[in-house]
């Protein structure tokens, strides 16, 4: 399972990052890191535990708000904003510990994905027949597609707590594709599956890249992974950039490899 | 089972959405609508309609209303029959002071009022969780009927803010018998369960169910946390207003602030957990339970004691009731925390294989 | 002034008697995480029992010991048969848990002990004591003073009790990490049933100071309700966090009972007392929207 090596068809800037630093109280969890996201592309981030991969990623969706440094999202230098904000601007994600809604069903956790898209106030929603209905069998067809593309046709009315690690996983992907974002950030996707559910991961998230054009940011710790489908690298650790470039170049350069020894699962 | 539930099935989403999607059931609600509707006025007693129906059909208003907030939207709230107060005097001010006003617009602006105070006392809930935002609940409980009974105006300088009913005349035609005020009520709380249901399933339902089960999630997949709290107070405290509104006008006549007291607030809790969090269904089931309980009891307590030789005061019977109440709060949590509504679906689900064991 | 100062010191005296109560709430929640709304029925409980025991006929001091047994049965008993089955629920199940075993017991104390409001006589007059009244015109009551003594000795003896005891690092180290503490063998069960029995304890002595002050009767059961303004303020997890809070709405409570009536009245005209029944919410609701985690408590992070 790997990649061509073809020249990206676009190489626009989607995501910019400078001199970023973020701490909290006195722990420094990222020191000055600058690297860019082009469109269409697959980025990684990679290191050690701790390294502040899963922190990068709240910087970009809006969780953590940085100390210092700027962030350009399509060329615009954006101020501070919240998650939502995030999301309506077409950055979607999933989480190292997932973050489904345990209480309703595969088909509704990933139906609240098109929340950003359902314009029906509270009173066209009582009265459901009409508007409400209509936007309702809409948004159906667009999360069914969903559905049919991760192959998760079987488990759309079961409640989401009942399901086993790694369909849990794909149903937050799922849920996250819904939104139809440009721009998904993936907090470790492959953590805890089998190779089988890895392959398949691999599969749709390579999909979901080539054939739809979403721009891919990425957690792995599995380096086959990561030198399989990235189109690019970045290597943090203690909160700092140590590698950045193609995956070929990563893999060789000294200071990753002593500070990550590779590992190959 | 009864009837044969499979081999009914759906061709397009919209038919997957209903809300009884198999044939048996819709006719079973109709059924069941119709012998509420017909049936009741004809055969029941006056006793039956005004102690027990209405009072059924009122509470079942404001456990959904409750169930909105708690249940669906996860704040939890020990302050329901404050709006159901506000609600009710509201209503009163607006009949009595805005010359020839409808009735209907009334309850209307009631609910509009509860709904009001129920979006200020709900403003703290952006910020505190949990046990914290049941204080503020409280909070509202409590300054409500304060400010109810102290605030002269409120109650048309009555003494201790004792307010009565005005009759009720829609177009003309006066609600004075325990027929028309049980069919109203019918009517009305029929009317905004169905309402009720079609929220919870649409995308303010789920959103709900987001900011319950987890809303930093919530906030990330862009739902507007503030707005999605705030719409759950409003239009759980317009449910408890028009509930409060009904519980002064079609079952009690009279009423007071201190009869929307802390108690009150506990029972349609309990109603609440007993019937069922997060469903409609459960609301009434709840209901029906917390308000034929007492009753029971009355019943069963003194056979029990005369059985046993042993003297029943008044005093004890209460204090039992309490502590039937409690433990029974307690069992549904530790057997079936999702309540009689679940009950309701797996005996259902026992039914559908009975009497094969599997 | 004499008046104001006199308000301030009956308010600090009767918030003390809150964080009595506020106590018994803070160690059940340290030591399991549990918002124990029975706080208040507990302490009614408590002091029914004492005076049941002594309509049965007991001696005081018997019947004091008597009660004592009764509320550590009733820790037994809820760990089993409450907490024990709900272990690994969310928290506001418990909470609501919580709300039907104060029912329960609600119901239970009257039936076993008898319903009528009767005195506690503790030997204590509830009078201003002579000396500083004549030095100073200041009334201070005997009974108040008497009961913050004992409340602050309460606080000494818990402190030194978690501090240089082994059962007392037990408990810390449950309130820390449950799971951490299971893996050193620490039995989580007894260490349950021993802090509501702490916790028992506490509502004891809240039950006699109260009942000495006011009679036993049912609103003794509502004071958990009074308590959680003051938890508000102090924190939830926080010790003298329960005693801060407790002089805190003590004071407030009182000073805008006396200040805000006369106020209103004459801008509406009528009677506007009964402040005291919802000033400490708006206060703590209010003081919430600043710092949500109250004087003392710990900040809660949520870690994505």
């Amino acid at each position: 399972m790997s990649k061509t090596m073809t020249p990206s068809s676009s190489s626009n800037t989607v995501l910019q990052l400078e001199n970023i630093s973020l701490s909290f109280g006195g722990v420094k969890a990222l020191t000055n890191i600058s690297f860019d996201v082009k469109e269409h592309e697959v980025r990684s981030i990679i290191g050690p535990n701790g390294a502040g991969k899963s922190s990068m990623l709240n910087v970009i969706n809006g969780v953590y708000h940085p100390q210092a440094g700027d962030i350009y999202f399509r060329g615009e230098k954006r101020k501070q904003i919240n998650p939502a904000e995030a999301a309506r601007q077409g950055i979607a994600r999933t989480f190292q510990n997932i973050a489904l809604f345990k209480g309703m069903t595969v088909l509704d956790n990933i139906m609240t994905g098109r929340n950003t898209q359902m314009k029906c106030g509270f009173i066209s929603n009582a009265i459901w027949v009409g508007k409400a209905r209509n936007e309702e069998e809409l948004n159906r067809h667009k999360v069914e597609e969903v559905i049919d593309f991760l192959e998760i046709q079987h488990i759309r009315k079961t409640p989401v707590g009942k399901l086993p690690y790694g369909l849990q996983k794909r149903v937050e992907l799922a849920r996250a594709l819904a939104a139809e974002p440009s721009l998904l950030l993936l907090d470790e996707p492959m953590a805890g599956m089998n190779v089988e559910e890895k392959q398949d991961m691999c599969r749709f998230i390579l999909e979901v890249n080539q054939q739809y054009g979403v721009t891919i940011v990425l957690i792995e710790h599995d380096m086959g992974v990561v030198m399989d489908i990235s189109d690019r690298v970045v290597v943090l650790d203690y909160g700092k950039k140590i590698g950045d470039g193609l995956p070929n170049e990563v893999k060789n350069n000294p200071e990753v490899i002593s500070a990550y020894l590779g590992t190959n699962h | 089972m009864l009837y044969r539930e499979a081999g009914q099935f759906k061709t397009t989403y919209k038919a997957d959405s209903q809300i009884f999607p198999i044939l048996q059931d819709r006719v079973g609600m109709m059924i069941l609508l119709s012998v509420a509707a017909i049936g009741v006025p004809l055969f029941a007693s006056e006793y039956w309609i005004n102690a027990i129906l209405i009072p059924f059909l009122i509470f079942s208003l404001a456990a959904l209303g409750l169930n909105f907030l708690t249940g669906y939207a996860g704040q939890l709230s020990l302050g329901s029959a404050a709006f159901m107060a506000v609600g009710a005097f509201a209503t009163y001010n607006f009949q009595l002071r805005i010359e020839g006003i409808p009735f209907f617009l009334s309850f209307i602006l009631g609910g509009l009022s509860a709904a009001s105070v129920g979006i200020l006392f709900g403003l703290p809930s952006l910020r505190i969780k949990g046990f914290y935002l049941a204080v503020a609940t409280l909070a509202a409980q409590f300054f409500v009927v304060w400010c109810l009974t102290k605030f002269p105006w409120f109650s048309n300088n009555s003494s201790s803010g004792v307010i009565s009913a005005q009759t009720l005349t829609i177009f003309g035609f006066a609600f004075d018998t325990p027929i028309s005020k049980y069919l109203l009520v019918l009517f009305i709380v029929a009317g905004l369960a169905l309402l009720g249901k079609n929220l919870v399933r649409s995308s303010t339902g789920r959103a709900w169910m987001a900011v319950r089960d987890m809303d930093v999630a919530a906030e990330v997949i862009g739902i507007p946390l503030m707005k999605t709290k705030l719409m759950a107070f409003a239009i759980s405290s317009f449910y408890c207003g028009i509930a409060g509104a009904l519980y002064a006008y079609c079952y009690l006549g009279t009423v007071e602030p201190d009869g929307f007291s802390l108690e009150l607030s506990f029972k349609i809790l309990f109603m609440v957990i007993i019937g069922g969090v997060g469903s409609i269904l459960g609301n009434f089931l709840g209901a029906g339970f917390i308000l034929l309980l007492p009753i029971f009891l009355d019943i069963v307590l003194p056979f029990i004691s005369k059985l046993l030789h042993l003297p029943l005061s008044n005093a004890t019977i209460s204090h039992i009731q309490l502590m039937v109440f409690g433990a029974l709060i307690i069992f549904f949590l530790i057997v079936e925390p999702h309540g009689l509504a679940r009950l309701w679906q797996i005996g259902k689900e026992k039914l559908r294989l009975w009497p094969f064991p599997h | 002034m004499k008046f104001f100062i006199e308000i301030v010191i009956s308010g600090i005296l009767s918030g003390l008697m809150y964080s009595l109560v506020a106590l018994g709430f803070v160690l059940i929640y340290k030591a399991s995480g549990v918002f124990n709304f029975a706080q208040g029925a507990m302490v009614y409980a408590a002091a029914l029992a004492v005076v049941g025991f002594i309509d049965y006929g007991m001696p005081m001091w018997l019947a004091i010991i008597a009660a004592f047994v009764f509320m550590v049965i009733v820790g037994i008993l809820t760990e089993k048969f409450v907490l024990g089955k709900l272990v690994n629920q969310p928290p506001i199940t418990l909470f609501m848990a919580t709300i039907g075993l104060s029912f329960f017991l609600d119901g239970l104390s009257p039936i076993l002990f008898g319903s009528e409001v009767r005195p506690i006589n503790l030997g204590i007059v509830d009078e201003p004591i002579q000396t500083i009244m004549d030095l100073t015109g200041i009334g201070i009551s005997k009974l108040d003073l008497f009961s913050s003594g004992i409340i602050i000795l309460l606080v000494i003896i818990l402190a030194l009790l978690f501090q240089y005891t082994k059962v007392g690092r037990a408990l810390r180290a449950v309130a820390d990490d449950h799971q951490a503490a299971l893996s050193l063998g620490i039995p989580l069960e007894n260490i349950w049933a021993i802090v509501w029995s702490i916790a028992g304890f506490v509502a004891l002595v809240a039950g006699l100071l109260w009942g000495s002050r006011n009679g036993v009767q049912f609103a003794l059961s509502l004071t958990a309700l009074k308590a959680l303004p003051v938890l508000i303020l102090g924190g939830f997890t926080s010790v003298p966090g329960a005693i801060v809070g407790g002089i805190i709405i003590g004071v407030s409570e009182k000073l805008a009972e006396i200040y805000i009536p006369p106020v209103l009245q004459d801008a509406f005209g009528g009677n506007f007392g009964g402040i005291e029944g919802w000033f400490p919410y708006i206060f703590a609701l209010l003081f919430l929207l600043v710092r949500p985690e109250g004087l003392f408590g710990e900040k809660h992070i949520d870690r994505v």
